[in-house]
């Protein structure tokens, strides 16, 4: 069954902060075979003038997905989970993520439409540090194939 | 923010330094312990076979991440990213041996979008098996 377009605009509740720490991101940047300073060393961090480590630019996807879990398994709208498969990714940066942020997410529903018969839904993902401040927006394209076939 | 090249010394057209990330299956299992992206087709061949694939394939985020490495190693500070966003055309198959797969990166300066600003659009190509992998991968970038 089509999902429900009148769900586009639902928001849903801001997320717990997940607090960025200095070696998730070096676990994070050793993984992607990351060697840039900035990333690990906070005096090469600070030389190009950030406070603290940063992030690399995808790391946030990992907090942003985990809130988006609300959107995927929210009952009302039905989506079925075993079916999905990530289509699209984007962010839009205010600034990077570092370390030492308190992030929480607000995510809401961008968009809702059916292809082929394939449901495909836009989660937007807005970022906030705990002053409030968006620090990204992550938007995430899911599609749901259709049930019969590919 | 510190870009280390100059708006004025790009055009469209110019090229960025290309580069070659290989992809193991041990690449993709530390990659889903840093990520918490633990889905089984990224390091399970029988149950990737079992869901249609070919075998397991790598994390398209981590295809996602290594691609904008081509940006902020020219670029020097990853925070000159403003945008930067693509899509999962194909998967990368990574085979179970001493070899694994390679992602090759090359990406080229689309646009110059905004004279004061001074942000231009990167347009990204990725390849692997000589598939192109990501799809409409470009990153806004902001320089000196």
């Amino acid at each position: 069954m089509p999902l429900d377009e009148s769900y586009v605009g639902r928001a849903y509740p801001p997320t717990e902060p997940y607090e960025v720490g200095r070696e998730k991101i070096r676990e994070f940047a050793e993984a992607i075979g990351e060697t840039n300073g900035v990333y690990t060393d906070p005096t090469a961090a600070r030389a190009l003038g950030h406070p603290d480590v940063i992030a690399p630019p995808t790391f946030v996807f990992s907090i942003s997905y985990r809130a988006a879990h609300q959107v995927i398994h929210d009952p009302q709208l039905g989506l079925d989970y075993n079916r999905v498969v990530h289509g699209d990714q984007a962010f839009s940066y205010v600034r990077p993520v570092r370390a030492g942020d308190c992030l929480s997410v607000t995510s809401t529903i961008e968009s809702v439409r059916t292809m082929a018969g394939n449901d495909i839904l836009v989660v937007r993902g807005d970022v906030h540090d705990k002053s409030g401040e968006l620090v990204v927006t992550a938007r995430t394209m899911l599609v749901a194939r259709g049930a019969d076939g590919k | 923010m510190t870009a280390k090249i100059s708006y004025d010394e790009v055009e469209v057209g110019t090229e960025l330094p290309g580069q070659s990330f290989p992809v193991t299956r041990e690449t993709l299992v530390r990659y889903a312990g840093a990520s918490g992206d633990f889905n089984p087709i990224h390091w399970n061949e029988k149950f990737a076979k079992e869901v249609g694939l070919p075998d397991v394939i790598a994390h398209g985020m981590f295809t996602m991440a290594s691609a904008i490495r081509v940006v902020t190693d020219w670029v020097g500070d990853p925070a000159a990213v403003a945008e930067y966003g693509v899509r999962f055309t194909k998967p990368v198959v990574v085979p179970n041996d001493d070899k694994g797969a390679l992602i090759e990166v090359s990406a080229k300066v689309g646009a110059k979008l905004d004279d004061e600003a001074r942000t231009v659009r990167v347009d990204l190509t990725a390849v692997s098996n000589d598939q192109k992998v990501l799809g409409r991968s470009r990153a806004v970038v902001r320089l000196a």
